[in-house]
């Protein structure tokens, strides 16, 4: 019994070191690092995609955060980065000055963040608009019975409670495109408080994390605070309907959210398009990016050729097939409109000056 | 060299004399041991030990350089003091940093929480020292070094789900109340009841330390020589009077170890005060609304900070506080050495 399965282990070593040669391709891992948002679509990617190439392509990804991403790839100790903000003009001159090439932003998922409340008696579906919500963070609107929310409501009977304002207290990117959606909205939010991962917020107590803020919110009757979608569908929060700049309220929904980004981008897709112009997008969405070098031997983590082929086969894969993925794990799709920057930029991917990213999209 | 040799000799002599009673003690010390063990063996322990010693107190000064290098951009941009009494925390807007708030919020919780846990934790260490029988101290002792055990994250996860709404419904919301009712003028300086604040943190703070306090405490009481008490006693002294006139004075230096410990870890406390204090950037601070304080700052805003000035601020914000938990140390350290007092000198 104890022979056979020592042959069956050698059997399987031989195989796999046969395998690997039989290909005439090593194995590789491809290393990144950046958003926790991204993390676990990422992870899943990550799996099906090594199923995929039959266990040829790893995909070692740390969740480290977006700040962490930005400069890990800039000291190029990775692969690729993540971000849930794409590289300011000051990084992406850095780059393009360090490595003759520039840093290319490409949209891996949709973020998008919701209203999530706790007013007793009340489920989902209570709207607001901009100006509303501005004015609640703000702490200038302090009680549910405030006349304009009465107005954006009339079927509600809303109580005189107290309104309680949560926000995270950790930067996060979802706080960046919630204040991003704010600053937009609102004048004196714009010119008070302005939009980042962190910012100085004017009233409300601060909780660590997605999980923190859900947990004040149910926790605490009158609370309103911002979740991501999927956060807030998975724990039965109930979430607001937010009225868009075409003025339609919208119930927050994955194809909302894609129908958010499937606008004009610009060619690099560093935008933030919350506020969409797009009359059946949902106002608080953005894109997370994937963090790639034009001139992919300057990134001195890639050491060879194959290595930044498999990196872009994998990129190629998780804006298309991978996308499958997305709406289980409480992601939105890309829109058509980002995948075609993304190729476009893709196709200027380069290896020494060998176009690999075009080769490999005009191969396939 | 020669010291050992003479040890050696000192210690001969007397094994002669007992060499029936204790032939195994005489027998392993006059063994003939290898070179190594003879000569080499003190040295290169002693070697050893300093090494070790040693890498604490480098890797404390690394440490600090460290936190200063990488903090150095904000402190240089602000200035050591401006920085330090800046009171503005602005990453998104004006991008202008100040530690000013935290280190408010830092001082007041520690502050706080070590007054408040001080003489529960002190009547604790008396009952289970010197009043209860030995099985229910035996207990009790479990159960304080039990609440020392339980990881921050619970506690603050606890305080968010239990805590903090219980503290809300029971005493916020009803004082709250009345204050609007009687003297609306005092409402912003008692601040928002939402459970989440500086006085739900502190009070969570306070319980987590009582252990530090409590054990240090009680041995030190068991220190106490035993004729210290007698004396006591043979004077007439009830109970109490022995523990207030003998016991806890000739224990002072450990009680204040204790306290010095606790006011280290309330200073330095991380998680389950960011869960908790409800992370207000900005001073004022009201009685029970939210604050911050340095470590829950640095926690909540480090993994994502993408501006350089930013995270170099949060550094210093680092900087700061070991400075601070530095000078803690040191007047512990003093206060120690001027309190502890001999038995002769106590009372």
């Amino acid at each position: 019994m104890r022979s056979v399965s020592k042959l069956i282990g050698l059997a399987l070593t031989l195989s796999l070191l046969l395998g690997i040669n039989l290909h005439g391709q090593r194995r590789v891992e491809l290393i990144g690092a950046g958003a926790s948002f991204p993390a676990p679509l990422i992870t899943a990617m990550a799996d099906e995609y090594r199923d995929a190439t039959n266990g040829r392509v790893t995909i070692n990804y740390q969740s480290i955060g977006s700040g962490g991403g930005i400069r890990q790839f800039s000291e190029q100790t990775i692969m690729f980065g993540m971000s849930e903000a794409f590289l300011s003009d000051e990084i992406m001159k850095n780059i393009e000055q360090s490595t003759g090439g520039r840093a290319f932003n490409l949209p891996i998922t949709l973020a998008d963040v919701v209203v999530t409340y706790n007013v007793p008696g009340i489920d989902k579906g209570l709207v607001f608009d901009g100006p509303v919500i501005a004015d609640i963070f703000l702490g200038r609107i302090t009680r549910w019975n405030d006349r304009r929310i009465r107005n954006l409501n009339p079927d509600v009977r809303l109580p005189r409670h107290p309104i309680q304002v949560v926000h995270r207290s950790d930067g996060s990117g979802t706080t960046n495109l919630w204040t991003s959606y704010l600053t937009k909205v609102s004048d004196r939010w714009a010119n008070n408080v302005g939009f980042a991962t962190s910012v100085n917020w004017p009233t409300g107590v601060g909780a660590n994390g997605n999980e923190g803020v859900a947990g004040i919110v149910r926790n605490t009757p009158g609370a309103i605070g911002y979740n991501s979608f999927a956060y807030a569908l998975l724990n039965n929060m109930s979430y607001a309907y937010l009225e868009n700049s075409a003025g339609n309220v919208i119930p927050p929904s994955f194809d909302a959210t894609s129908a958010a980004a499937n606008i004009e981008l610009p060619t690099d897709t560093r935008i933030l398009f919350t506020d969409t112009p797009n009359p059946i997008g949902y106002p608080v969405a953005g894109f997370a990016w994937m963090l790639c070098y034009e001139n992919m031997e300057k990134n001195r983590t890639i050491s060879n050729k194959q290595q930044a082929e498999e990196l872009i086969r994998f990129i190629i894969w998780a804006i298309t097939d991978g996308q499958q993925l997305s709406e289980s794990l409480g992601y939105a799709q890309l829109p058509s409109a980002a995948i075609q920057k993304s190729y476009a930029m893709i196709r200027q991917m380069k290896w020494n000056g060998e176009p690999i990213g075009r080769n490999i999209l005009d191969g396939n | 060299m020669k010291k050992r040799e003479t040890d050696g000799s000192v210690l001969k002599e007397p094994n002669v004399k007992y060499q029936t009673s204790q032939t195994t003690l005489s027998e392993y010390l006059r063994k003939k041991r290898s070179f190594i063990y003879r000569t080499l063996g003190d040295r290169l322990f002693s070697y050893f030990i300093f090494a070790l010693g040693f890498i604490v107190i480098l890797t404390t000064i690394v440490m600090a350089i460290v936190l200063y290098k990488d903090g150095a951009e904000a402190i240089k941009r602000y200035g050591f003091f401006g920085f330090l009494f800046g009171r503005v925390w602005d990453p998104a807007m004006k991008i202008e940093f100040g530690a000013f708030p935290f280190i408010v919020g830092t001082l007041i919780t520690s502050i706080g929480s070590l007054a408040i846990s001080f003489v529960p934790a002190l009547a604790v260490a008396i009952f289970t020292a010197e009043y209860s029988p030995r099985w229910l101290a035996h207990i009790i002792d479990n159960l304080t070094n039990l609440i020392a055990a339980i990881p921050s994250v619970i506690i603050g996860l606890w305080g968010i789900f239990v805590f903090a709404p219980w503290m809300r419904d029971t005493f916020y919301m009803n004082i709250y109340m009345w204050i609007l009712d009687n003297n609306p003028s005092f409402a912003p300086i008692f601040g928002n009841p939402i459970g989440y604040g500086i006085a739900t943190a502190t009070i969570i703070l306070a319980i987590m330390i009582v252990p530090y306090t409590t054990v240090l405490t009680v041995d030190a009481f068991k220190k106490v020589p035993k004729e210290q008490r007698e004396a006591a006693y043979a004077l007439g002294a009830t109970k109490w009077e022995v523990v207030k006139m003998a016991v806890i004075p000739y224990a002072r230096g450990g009680i204040l170890a204790g306290v010095m410990l606790s006011f280290g870890r309330a200073i330095g406390e991380t998680m389950a005060v960011a869960m908790l204090i409800g992370n207000k950037n900005n001073l004022p601070f009201s009685i029970i609304g939210p604050a911050s304080t340095m470590p829950s700052v640095i926690v909540n805003e480090f993994r994502e900070a993408v501006e350089n000035i930013h995270l170099s601020s949060l550094i210093a914000v680092g900087f700061y506080l070991f400075i601070i938990s530095l000078v803690v140390n040191l007047i512990a350290a003093y206060i120690q050495r001027k309190f502890s007092l001999t038995g002769a000198r106590t009372v």
